[in-house]
């Protein structure tokens, strides 16, 4: 009796040891939400801080967000079909992190993929519905990994840094999508862009996408609501299910880790750092490729201009603020996606939408540097501490 | 003149080279920010929300003195100065806090950097009211001496009628250079971002010359941020900035971490997005945004086939524990 005092555990057979092993996976559970979950309370805190400063009631823009994005079948669907390109360019960022490359690029690859989809959604017809997704997804998918290879195969082959690369890459893409949907000049002397719509009017964007390509509708929302939810999700959750698994139980997979915790240390032992850097990022563009399927295909039925503003860098949020854990992209994913449906009945109560951002970047922040929950709360949490990401510019 | 069956006037080629001149100054900035941080031993991709926070604070502090009746900001200099004052110290904060994150909080610097990024986005366009007015941003220092008409009258007109910033950026960019290798500072901030723990070892504070580095180097992209409400565009709009700090970043790693080479970078940079918006006055017909993707193709290109594996600091981008 005096061990068990003194140590605080029960050894042997007084306790069967299934009954300590199920406390104390409880008591990692709470330690790993703990953190988390203080990061989202002081977050949301200081945002009402924010919100009294600019005289309006934290209360009712709060309860306005919850009840945009989750109370309601509308707004719930909405939040999840604002999940699903999430889900997918969360995991572009996150897979290339695993491999120690810092993929900013999601955004252009994402247009590229958009781009792509729309075409062979509009492009092919006559197919059955079945394999003119496929295709499209595929076309999407193609063009978004070509789009993320060549900034891998310019880091592995001249050492240019992907950071720097994607981030150019990203300008780019979105200059060759906004010419390819261009009207042309009014005098005829410069033509319209080659995938633009001749009968949208003034109005900048592809030909419409077939029926037959359009992902199918899996819930239908009560009228006279229009979005209803679509296979997308279903895609997405797939895609990071496989993403899991490749990572952590395959050969690819731990070559993968191993790059990314130390290239030198995988040269040596034999791994094609080159290869490998190149097939990360075709696969990580393909993810992204895929978000902006699930999005011209799902959602809009088309691809306009500046139609994914923005989510490449929420992104990278997502990705991180799940350490990159392909299944904790899904839970962050749809955090983002919830609270970006609710900004807008949040709105109503007179709150600016880029409250949001205050609030996503303080969780970030809460995340990445627990001890100051562990100092504000003053709680004790075993804890990892920060995470290390990047291998710093160009180590490989 | 006639090149390449391009008609090209005088006027066209000096509007080219001033708007290459306005183009580079914030990156140039951003670009010795980036330097001064990563010097240190600290990525800093938060340059972007650095200059758009000090953008905001220096624009709003400009529209509330405007509004004032204080006597003593009647005056456009005393009051346009508090508020490039304003810019920079609302950057040097920013880079802090930067510090803060990376050195006390051991966050990886690539997140504190995106954390920088975000919470600027949000805060200014949380705070940001569409109708604020200001009664006016910087005006030229010196105005161009020659009469029009006289050849020097278009050297003057690329030389003169630019805002104290601009020449400012030049001097600063001359200074840094000295400095990071002429002076027992520079030393030490060389010697920290390549084996801190042997500079600790002689007796270096680690960890004050990062915070005092990231302090000046968070200041530099405020100036540019002060530069782009104050002096160039006069107005702040939401997401303003535009990507201007991460192309910063790319000129730096151009100009392989010198500050002279990082201004070579930016001037190339300017020059070509200048040249983009310049070319239909030129009379060449082609789609816009075909152009307009030509700056961003040429840094690639360049980063690519040029500059080749640059080496950056070689303790960049990790954490170093005193001990």
């Amino acid at each position: 009796m005096a061990t068990i005092a003194k140590s605080g555990t029960v050894k042997g057979p007084l306790v069967p040891s299934i009954v300590t092993k199920i406390v104390n996976s409880l008591r990692d559970l709470s330690n790993t939400l703990l953190i988390p979950a203080l990061a989202i309370l002081t977050a949301i805190l200081v945002g009402s801080v924010m919100i009294l400063l600019a005289g309006r009631d934290p209360i009712a823009a709060y309860t306005g967000l919850v009840e945009g994005a989750w109370l309601e079948p509308r707004g719930l669907v909405q939040s999840l079909l604002k999940t699903s390109p999430l889900i997918l360019s969360g995991l572009a960022v996150g897979f290339a992190f695993k491999g120690g490359l810092f993929n900013i690029g999601a955004q252009g690859q994402l247009i590229v993929g958009s781009v792509a989809a729309a075409w062979a959604g509009y492009a092919f017809s006559g197919l059955p519905s079945w394999l003119h997704i496929i295709l499209a997804m595929g076309a999407a998918a193609l063009a978004g990994a070509l789009w993320g290879a060549i900034p891998g195969a310019l880091k592995a082959y001249s050492g240019a840094h992907e950071v720097i690369t994607t981030i150019m890459f990203n300008f780019i893409a979105s200059r060759i999508a906004e010419w390819m949907i261009s009207l042309g000049s009014a005098d005829g002397k410069i033509p319209p862009g080659p995938l633009a719509d001749p009968n949208s009017g003034a109005i900048s964007r592809t030909r419409p996408v077939l029926e037959s390509a359009r992902l199918p509708v899996v819930f239908e929302v009560p009228p006279p609501s229009v979005p209803n939810l679509n296979i997308g999700l279903f895609i997405a959750v797939a895609a990071a299910i496989l993403i899991m698994l490749l990572v952590n139980r395959t050969t690819f997979g731990f070559e993968l880790r191993m790059v990314g915790l130390n290239p030198s240390a995988a040269q040596y032992a034999g791994v094609n750092v080159k290869r490998l850097t190149i097939s990360t990022m075709a696969i990580a563009g393909g993810l992204a490729g895929l978000a902006g399927a699930v999005q011209t295909l799902g959602i809009n039925g088309y691809y306009e201009a500046n139609q994914s503003l923005g989510l490449g860098f929420d992104s990278i949020t997502v990705s991180l603020l799940a350490s990159n854990n392909p299944l904790g992209i899904m839970f962050s994913a749809f955090m983002f996606g919830s609270m970006d449906q609710g900004t807008t009945r949040m709105q109503r109560s007179g709150v600016a939408p880029e409250l949001i951002l205050v609030i996503q970047a303080l969780i970030l922040m809460f995340i990445a540097a627990p001890q100051i929950i562990r100092w504000l709360y003053r709680v004790r949490v075993s804890g990892k501490g920060g995470q290390k990401l990047s291998t710093g510019w160009g180590q490989r | 003149m006639d090149i390449l069956g391009l008609t090209i006037t005088t006027g066209a080629v000096i509007a080219t080279l001033n708007a290459t001149i306005r183009q580079a100054i914030p990156i140039t900035l951003g670009s010795q920010s980036g330097l001064l941080s990563e010097r240190s031993s600290i990525v800093n991709i938060g340059i972007e929300g650095m200059m758009l926070m000090a953008a905001f604070s220096g624009y709003m502090m400009n529209s509330y003195l405007s509004g004032s009746d204080i006597s003593t900001f009647a005056d456009d200099n005393m009051r346009l100065g508090v508020c490039v004052l304003v810019g920079v110290l609302t950057g040097g904060l920013m880079g802090l806090f930067h510090a803060l994150l990376c050195i006390r909080y051991k966050v990886d610097h690539i997140i504190s950097g995106t954390v920088v990024n975000i919470l600027a986005a949000g805060v200014t366009g949380y705070f940001y009211n569409a109708q604020t007015e200001t009664k006016g941003k910087i005006p030229p220092l010196i105005s161009n001496p020659w009469e029009k008409g006289d050849f020097l009258y278009n050297v003057g007109a690329v030389l003169f009628d630019k805002d104290i910033i601009t020449y400012l950026t030049f001097v600063i960019v001359g200074f840094i250079a000295f400095a990071l290798f002429r002076t027992v500072w520079g030393l030490r901030t060389r010697s920290i971002g390549e084996n801190p723990r042997a500079a600790d070892t002689l007796g270096i504070n680690v960890y004050r010359l990062q915070y005092t580095n990231l302090f000046f180097s968070g200041a530099l992209a405020g100036l540019a941020g002060a530069y782009l409400t104050l002096a160039d565009v006069g107005v702040f709009e939401r997401g303003m900035t535009a990507g201007k700090g991460f192309i910063a970043l790319a000129v730096m790693i151009f100009g392989k971490w010198h500050p002279i080479g990082a201004l070579m970078g930016a001037l190339l940079f300017g020059f070509l997005t200048a040249l983009q918006s310049q070319l239909q006055f030129f009379g060449i017909v082609v789609p816009h945004q075909l152009v307009a993707l030509i700056p961003y193709a040429v840094t690639v290109i360049v980063l690519a086939g040029f500059v080749g594996r640059a080496r950056p600091p070689a303790h960049v981008g990790q954490a170093y524990e005193v001990e």
